[in-house]
């Protein structure tokens, strides 16, 4: 392997300042951008999140009208979700994946910028129906009818669909970008099997985007031909049906599980190898289960209807599929312990948001299994246990890989590493708020809380649980100020961090950091799974 | 920071049991399906403490499993671990335990499945159909509850009454988005879709009065949209049957001057009250809504003060009803609400 040490000459840069950032084409550019913007609009999508809980905090309480409620829930589904965990995964691909795979840049960083833009400029669409008449008001999965003109009269739902169609091009466009570079870009010598696992999560995750996000394209389409040309696809009454758009809907919305979930597998199978000192457990196992969750993703749609009255016998297909996938997902668990096992575990904050992401990922696994079974789902779904159930999932796990991923790769980025005490401080905090505000969500649930409602009397027994949430909530938010505290004050005088500051596997530590706008001098050749490690300890080499 | 002792199970398994316990105590008067009241909802209860029980047991497992092996090789010492990258054997073994675990439960689930699903007064295979059924139409309205008795002649809004033991057979309708029927210990979800007629069906076990609620995202007050059940002993079920099958009383006094009122003014329209020209669909059938104790989507208590507050401007009392203000004066009003606590 050569080293970094000699440099290229590079162009004249013309373009300095936010011309930069406007004209860029470098991933690394990019993936900052998605980054930030992703970020942003998860403080965005948070705030929303704080007035849900202010308005629930107490029994009848009139802080929030219903439709302000309604908007507000609807925008913070759609942010979370869309501008939020998909594009900063996108950032974390953006950035990592070329350096992880010994590649100069994106296939195509054209279209690279293409996607951002995209996303960007769909995020603030969508956001500028608060100001343009009324913000979306059907919830992220948006019922028909409650979509049609007659039962949402302002022109929010136009905003959604047009939103949702741009950053949908975008993710499109992204993902083939990601598919092309990882299948022909990478180093010489590094096979298939010997891409660090983030690179193959992300290689899976674009390919699920490929395949499911058509259904949602054409799925909003016709709503928005229905909403201004009177085509009457979802309205009973003129011989559509509302069940077309669930069917279209879930067949995208269950892989989008699986979208907002691989990358952060991928996150924790690289941060959980580095701080024990040790290779993966189970290689194959990990990334061909990755594979394994991307096809049944798309066999398990109707689980999201088993209310709706299709015969017992498809809700019975649609629950044992549901329930096939709990095994990759079980064997990805235990192969990280037993990657931790045996360790030498460098306990850094990276290492402590992985591990919580397993902690809570187990609880948000196991309440998914009890949702799959059909009868307890008759009496569970739409109600607060599948808000708890959804929000161990995506943010017990997304959310803290999320975080671990920063913590990871920060240094990389910028040059300075997160102060490491803070880090852990951020954990703390957000581990007790995360689970005082999402635990007793399930029995809410299991005392008949439906989800979206805005209100709700005294006399049903969950005021005191609610008031729980809206403290836990705001724990939440306190760890969120104390991040970027950190943020902060790290990017201004943190500590140096070198190359290598974690004494870690993969082929983008072996740069500069930040790196160069051409990442390596020379291509490395790689040898094996860990090429950096086995360069550093060849004794223990794979 | 010492990670070992907040890390520690005993803190964690305290935390898990005080929650629980909180929400216990918040269970007086919670609509929980875990006191069933009806025996569909019942094995539905008995599958889901098995359920919880097995996930409980893995909860414990795997994060044992976790937190032992962070505080275990968090230690300090000497030298390289072990660079060990796979078992096929420990690989197998927890492929194939999940695999097994899931099996048991999938069974247990059609199990209940199969008895949940179909109704017994109408399964092909099942028991022998029981000419005692009783069958409702709920017609789902943005937001409030119709329920028809077809075979009583029966039409009235957010209470349902039913006699205890028998089989109620539901078919389920909405006049514009899609809700869902619920009533937590007598029945599981089952959606109410424009366009498709649905079923359900339940066999109360006790009486007893039942919250219900609609389930599924509807629109501006789907808060509001909730219902009682009432589940009576067959003779108070009969008697209600025959107060409701009753024609309207002849009023008197203030009452007759509300009738007036109402029969010529916009209500008619919107509102039906059996035997008059007062034929409107749009709103719940006013007939015997004296008889119900709760009012707008079984949200307010039905007494004059709250129907007089609701008259001045339903909006105000529940935003985005569909019911608008009628700029009516206040002594049409009090006319108004003389006769509505009448429609005994
Ligand atoms: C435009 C149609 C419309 C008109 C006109 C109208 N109503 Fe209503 N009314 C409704 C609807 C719809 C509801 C159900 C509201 C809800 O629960 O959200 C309702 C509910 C009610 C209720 C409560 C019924 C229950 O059981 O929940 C009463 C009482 C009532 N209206 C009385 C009147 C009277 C008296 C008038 C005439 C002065 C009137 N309404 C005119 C549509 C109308
Ligand atoms: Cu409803």
């Amino acid at each position: 392997m050569t080293t970094t040490a000699r440099a290229l000459p590079l162009a004249k840069r013309y373009d300095t300042g936010i011309l930069r950032w406007v004209t860029t084409v470098n991933h690394k550019d990019i993936g900052v951008l998605y980054l930030v913007t992703a970020f942003t609009f998860f403080l965005v999508g948070g705030i929303e999140s704080l007035l849900i809980r202010l308005q629930l905090g107490e029994p009848n309480n009139t802080l929030l009208s219903p439709e302000a409620y309604n908007q507000i829930f609807t925008m913070h589904g759609t942010t979370m979700i869309f501008l939020f965990v998909m594009p900063l995964m996108a950032g974390f691909g953006n950035y990592v994946v070329p350096l992880m795979i010994g590649a100069r840049d994106m296939a195509f960083p054209r279209l690279n910028a293409l996607s951002y833009w995209l996303f960007l400029f769909g995020g603030l669409l969508l956001y500028s129906s608060f100001l343009l008449g009324g913000a979306p008001d059907a919830g992220w999965f948006a019922y028909a009818p409650l979509t049609s003109t007659q039962y949402s009269p302002t022109h929010g739902m136009d905003f959604w669909v047009l939103g949702i169609l741009m950053t949908g091009v975008g993710s499109t466009v992204g993902s083939l970008n990601f598919v092309v570079t990882i299948l022909n870009l990478r180093a010489p010598g590094m096979k298939m099997t010997k891409m660090p696992m983030f690179v193959w999560q992300q290689l899976v995750t674009s390919f699920i985007i490929l395949f499911a996000l058509p259904s949602l394209t054409v799925a909003a389409t016709l709503l928005f031909l229905q909403r201004n040309f009177s085509a009457p696809f979802y309205l009973a009454p003129q011989g559509g049906d509302p069940l077309l758009w669930q069917h279209l809907f879930w067949f995208f919305g269950h892989p989008e599980v699986y979208i907002l979930i691989l990358p952060a597998f991928g996150i924790i199978s690289e941060v959980l190898p580095v701080f024990s000192r040790k290779p993966i457990f189970g290689y194959s196992a990990v990334a061909y289960s990755g594979v394994a969750i991307g096809f049944l993703g798309f066999t398990v749609w109707a689980h999201h209807m088993f209310a709706v009255g299709l015969n017992p016998i498809a809700d019975a297909i649609f629950s044992l599929d549901s329930m096939i996938i709990a095994i990759p997902t079980s064997v990805k668990i235990f192969n990280w312990i037993a990657t931790i096992w045996g360790g030498k575990i460098n306990f850094k904050a990276p290492f402590l948001f992985a591990v919580g992401f397993i902690a809570m990922f187990i609880i948000g696994g196991l309440s998914g299994v009890s949702l799959a079974t059909v009868p307890i789902d008759f009496q569970v779904e739409d109600t607060y246990y599948v808000v708890a159930h959804l929000h161990y999932v995506l943010f017990g796990g997304s959310v803290f890989a999320i975080f671990a991923g920063i913590y990871y790769w920060f240094p990389k980025i910028t040059g300075r590493l997160l102060s490491d005490r803070v880090g852990k401080l951020h954990f703390w905090i957000m581990f007790i708020g995360f689970n005082l505000t999402f635990f007793p969500m399930h029995i809410l649930g299991l005392l008949g809380m439906p989800r979206r409602i805005y209100t709700y009397g005294s006399q049903y027994g969950w005021d005191t649980l609610n008031l729980l949430e809206t403290i836990g909530a705001f724990i939440i938010a306190l760890s969120i100020l104390t991040f970027l505290w950190n943020l902060f004050t790290s990017l201004r005088g943190g500590e140096k961090a070198g190359n290598d500051p974690w004494d870690a596997h993969t082929l983008e530590w072996t740069t500069t950091s930040p790196p160069p706008a051409y990442n390596f001098a020379a291509i490395p050749t790689v040898h094996s799974r860990r090429p950096f490690w086995d360069q550093k300890y060849p004794h223990l080499a794979d | 920071m010492s990670r070992k002792k907040i890390f520690s199970p005993q803190k964690i398994l305290l935390t898990i049991g005080l929650l629980s316990g909180l929400g216990l105590a918040g269970c007086a008067g919670s609509p929980t399906w875990f006191e069933p009241a009806s025996s569909n909802a019942a094995l539905i209860t008995h599958l889901g403490t098995i359920i919880f029980g097995i996930a409980i047991a893995v909860f414990v497992i795997v994060e044992s499993l976790l937190i032992f092996s962070v505080v275990r090789f968090s230690r300090k010492r000497d030298g390289e671990p072990a660079q060990i990258e796979g078992n096929t054997r420990f690989e197998i073994a927890w492929t194939a335990a999940p695999a097994l675990i899931l099996v048991v439960v999938f069974f247990l689930s059609l199990q209940t499945l199969t008895r949940v699903a179909y109704s017994p007064a109408t399964d092909p295979a099942g028991a022998p159909a029981s000419a005692n059924a009783l069958h409702v139409r709920v017609v789902g309205h943005q937001w409030w509850w119709e329920f028809d008795y077809p075979d009583q002649n029966i039409v009235t809004a957010n209470e349902l009454h039913v006699p205890v033991n028998t089989v109620v057979n539901f078919d389920l309708e909405s006049v514009d988005v899609i809700h869902s029927f619920w009533v937590p210990q007598l029945a599981g979800k089952t959606d109410v879709i424009p366009g498709h007629v649905n079923h359900a069906w339940f066999q109360a076990s006790q009486t007893g009065t039942f919250h219900g609620q609609c389930a599924e995202f509807c629109g501006t007050e789907h808060a509001l949209m909730r219902f009682d059940v009432v589940v009576q002993t067959s003779d108070q079920f009969q008697a209600w049957v025959t107060q409701q099958q009753a024609p309207v009383a002849t009023m008197t006094g203030a009452a007759a001057q509300g009738e007036q009122l109402f029969l010529n003014g916009a209500c008619i329209a919107c509102h039906t009250i059996n035997g008059t020209k007062a034929q409107g669909k749009v709103g719940p059938n006013l007939t015997h809504l004296a008889s119900r104790s709760l009012f707008a989507g079984a949200s307010f208590d039905n007494n004059a003060a709250n129907l007089k507050r609701w008259l001045s401007d339903p909006p105000a009392m529940k935003p985005g009803t569909q019911m608008p203000n009628l700029h009516l004066s206040q002594s049409d009003i009090d006319a108004l609400v003389a006769f509505l606590t009448s429609l005994k």
